[in-house]
């Protein structure tokens, strides 16, 4: 005789998710947001435990685009051949990041470059910058359901970048510093372009406020939305945009500067909780467009100033850096890049660690999710401005 | 502060949990401590009102060589505008260290990386898994002695 079939009516145990830290609760449930949603910026997971409408916690998963660079620079010849990879992290502002390798492998190597590629690497930095934010700006209006503003945006881009293209080749990953100097100098007609590239551009901006800045909409979705309290900002080290949205009046170009930035004449704009609390989306929007127009303050000084010299004498033929260490930041448009170069005393590098400014802004989303709606989580995720390809190296 | 008298005062405050420094003639000088005694230390540092570093700008995760691994903390004060590095080494064979999570939000993750890509393991992580490379992937790619996998759940590595 075979046994009757007994239901088992015991309550499955609850399932627990790697990240949680504690068993699903009654009532919640588990969206997986990514890795191909538009509004995750790249490959970006996110893993939503929502009550209801309500987020209870953010669990982000990523390293899609994985593929340890640093473990490719421990290979390479020398310190030259890590520019290209460098390139690839934040593919949206790789003048920034090669800009911060240089300066931090030229401290190590002990060389001294020409004024001239100073100001060049400040003008293309300053320039990459205002690319940079154009991108973040749009696609945030575009993640909010604005359209129109991102369009304008790419339209202004391109502008910079056909002056990239005409310094360099490139139009994306330039790998235009090169240690101790530059791949090419800049065109004769240089100084003119960017000239009417800053008279073309500052209108724009005040267009781009009247358009998205102070629209209705858009400070309704994004005012008092994922608030980042200063305390809270500089525990999870958060820089950049994201610090100063929440009113801490920190940037290294002026509090630890670096090349040629102390020469310059600029302002550091903060949020100031003007439509809501000081530390939310929209003061995180409005310190980049705010940024912008100091970037433009910056190049025009920059270009006025710009001296004569030749921007090879300076790039060394073989190289034998001495034993040691260092920690060098600066400030990318996402943020503090932090480049720890090891060097053993031999040509390659012993370690070439990153402490890239979106992953650790990333860090901060679910301390400031918790308890936001799940379309907050898309204008939160958009305000930190992440590359996916900085996160995850 | 300069670094000098940053460690004559933890050398002085930690006696056995400070095991040396380097001061002279590098670019960042850095003080050496004891794997087991890094949360009280770093602890100190942030809350003691002469120091206030209430940055961690860097955790890395170091594979020394020798059978040594190691994590670096690259710290600064915005209050009062100064950096210290912090080192320790642990033995490769029993890489433990403990979690400075709790005392800087950010070392979550950098602590994760430098599990997952080293694999110092951090006692008292609230949540120490991999964090960039797939989770049941095998080893820890940036020791100097990793050797590639050939395949990974059935697929080759094309490497």
């Amino acid at each position: 005789m075979t046994e009757p079939f007994v239901h088992d009516l015991a309550p499955a145990r609850p399932p627990t998710i790697p990240g949680l830290g504690r068993p699903l609760r009654d009532h919640e449930m588990v969206i997986s947001m990514g890795p191909q949603h538009p509004s995750t910026h790249g490959v970006l997971r996110l893993e939503l435990v929502v009550d209801g409408e309500i987020v209870v916690d953010v669990i982000p998963h990523m390293g899609y685009l994985h593929r340890c660079f640093e473990k490719h620079c421990e290979h390479m010849a020398n310190y030259q051949q890590v520019i290209p990879y460098v390139d690839r992290m934040d593919y949206v502002a790789a003048m920034n990041m090669e800009f911060g390798y240089v300066v931090a492998a030229e401290k190590l190597l002990g060389i001294r470059v020409p004024e001239r590629v100073e100001y060049i690497r400040v003008i293309m930095a300053e320039l990459s910058r205002i690319v940079s934010h154009l991108i973040a700006i749009g696609t945030y209006g575009m993640d909010i359901g604005a359209f129109t503003p991102f369009l304008y945006c790419m339209r202004d881009r391109e502008h910079v970048l056909d002056i990239f293209e005409r310094a360099c080749g490139a139009r994306l990953l330039y790998n235009y510093m090169w240690v101790g100097g530059l791949s090419h100098d800049v065109p004769v007609d240089f100084a003119e372009r960017v000239k009417a590239f800053c008279r073309y551009f500052r209108p724009n901006i005040k267009e781009l406020n009247d358009l998205l800045s102070h629209n209705k909409i858009f400070i309704e979705r994004t005012a008092n939305v994922g608030v980042l309290p200063q305390e809270v900002a500089i525990n999870y080290a958060c820089s950049g945009p994201i610090l100063r949205g929440s009113g801490v009046k920190w940037d290294l170009r002026k509090n630890d500067p670096y090349s040629v930035y102390d020469r310059f004449d600029f302002d550091i704009p903060v949020g100031r909780g003007e439509h809501g609390t000081v530390g939310d989306c929209w003061d995180r929007y409005m310190v980049r467009v705010r940024e912008m127009e100091q970037c433009l303050n910056i190049i025009e000084q920059a270009v006025d100033q710009l001296p004569e010299g030749n921007v090879q004498e300076a790039i060394p033929k073989r190289v034998r850096p001495p034993k040691g260490e260092l920690y060098l930041r600066t400030e990318s448009p996402k943020g503090e890049l932090g480049y720890y170069l090891v060097s053993d005393g031999t040509p390659s590098p012993f370690r070439v660690k990153v402490k890239s400014p979106c992953f650790v802004n990333l860090s901060a989303l679910p301390a400031i999710s918790r308890g936001a709606m799940i379309a907050d989580i898309v204008a939160i995720l958009g305000s930190i401005d992440i590359v996916l390809g900085e996160v995850d190296r | 502060m300069i670094q000098q008298e940053i460690h004559e005062i933890l050398a002085a405050t930690f006696p056995e949990a400070i095991l040396g420094a380097t001061l002279e003639g590098v670019h960042d000088p850095s003080v050496q401590v004891a794997p087991d005694h890094i949360v009280e230390v770093a602890r100190f540092l942030r809350d003691d009102d002469r120091f206030q570093f209430d940055t961690l700008m860097c955790l890395s995760g170091m594979d020394f060589t020798g059978g040594k691994l190691g994590v670096v903390y690259h710290l600064h004060s915005i209050a009062k505008s100064h950096k210290l590095t912090l080192k320790i080494e642990v033995p490769v064979e029993d890489p433990r260290c403990q979690s400075v999570e709790s005392v800087w939000k950010t070392a979550n993750w950098h602590e994760r990386e430098a599990y997952d890509l080293i694999g110092v393991v951090f006692d008292g992580h609230p949540d120490l898994r991999r964090i960039l490379l797939p989770y049941d992937w095998d080893g820890h790619p940036l020791r100097k002695d990793y050797q590639v996998p050939e395949f990974y759940n059935g697929m080759k590595v094309p490497y």
